[in-house]
């Protein structure tokens, strides 16, 4: 068994408007030093596979055809081996 | 014409459009659920606005699985006219049928208002109706309607006339001021404005005729070429 910690986030060309107004906020608290804020999803994925290769392959293709939208999202995970 | 109207469970637009081109354009419209396999023997699909799945993981991800999505595919391959308003334009993005992406509006606000738009193409199957550079007027009801594509992709569109709509002011911040586009063969048009919501002077207005004539139209020409 595999676990897969999946981060999805806006590629650096596309302005996340969501980050924006966070950062406003948090400069209105007095958090003046928050030089930069990134808003994503983050999913957890636990699956049954053969090898941390075909796992790594198949968490590939889950997310290019479902959990981000290739468009305007970039993807990387973190995969590790979980007691079966 | 025959159109095919989708219905995803949270479609909120579907009546309208089968209001539409029904009631006001006199065509035979039928209502297909999202399981439905099958779209053979019809014009025109149209995929309507709403939150179709709750717009889970993002507007249109969900809805670009549903069985009827397959059948879409193989409709619009075949060059098929496919029209798809607002949530509908979202399920065409995400399903790669047409390019570039639908992210939060600028504002981060939810926008609804009757919104100026400039006709950039009227040489397009959904435009003939109207005149290149005209402006009309159509509601628009979206959170997410910036649309976004990377520069090569804006480019491309520019140089092939695909921008069918533009808006006079832009409200949400999308790339070039689009607001309707079709794919690079023409037949398939995504916009964000709500044609269905003008095509009664009692509701407002009847900018958004034009594109249901103009389908008429290029349908009629379709059935004549089977025809001959």
């Amino acid at each position: 068994m595999y676990k897969a910690k999946i981060y999805v986030n806006y590629k650096p060309s596309v302005l996340d408007p969501k980050a924006e107004v966070i950062k406003k906020t948090l400069g209105r608290l007095g958090q003046t030093n928050v030089q930069d804020v990134l808003v994503g999803k983050y999913f957890e994925l636990t699956l049954q596979a053969n090898s941390e290769a075909a796992a790594r392959e198949q968490i590939d293709a889950i997310c290019d055809q479902m959990l981000a939208n290739v468009n305007m999202e970039s993807y990387r995970f973190d995969l590790t081996a979980v007691g079966a | 014409m025959k159109a095919a109207v989708l219905s995803f469970p949270g479609s909120n637009c579907d009546e309208d459009l089968l209001w539409a081109v029904e009631t006001v354009c006199g065509q035979a419209a039928t209502m297909v659920p999202a399981d439905h396999t099958d779209l053979t023997g019809y014009d025109l699909v149209l995929v309507p606005g709403g939150f179709s799945y709750g717009d889970y993981l993002r507007s249109g991800a969900i809805a670009k699985f549903a069985p009827v999505m397959t059948a879409l595919q193989t409709f619009a391959a075949a060059g098929g006219y496919v029209l798809g308003i607002c949530n509908g334009f979202q399920i065409l993005t995400e399903a790669g049928l047409l390019p570039g992406a639908l992210q939060w509006n600028r504002s981060l606000q939810f926008i609804c208002e009757p919104e100026p738009l400039i006709v950039a193409n009227a040489n397009t199957a959904f435009s003939t109706a109207y005149t290149s550079g005209q402006r009309i007027v159509l509601p628009i009801a979206h959170g997410e309607g910036n649309y976004y594509a990377d520069p090569d992709t804006l480019a491309t569109l520019e140089a092939n006339g695909q921008v069918v709509f533009r808006y006079a002011h832009n409200p949400n911040g999308s790339a070039n001021d689009i607001a309707g586009l079709t794919n690079a063969q023409g037949n398939v048009l995504g916009m964000m404005p709500h044609p269905e919501r003008a095509v009664e002077a009692l509701l407002g207005g009847t900018d958004g005729l034009g594109v249901f004539r103009s389908l008429i139209e290029a349908t009629k020409g379709a059935s004549d070429r089977v025809a001959n």
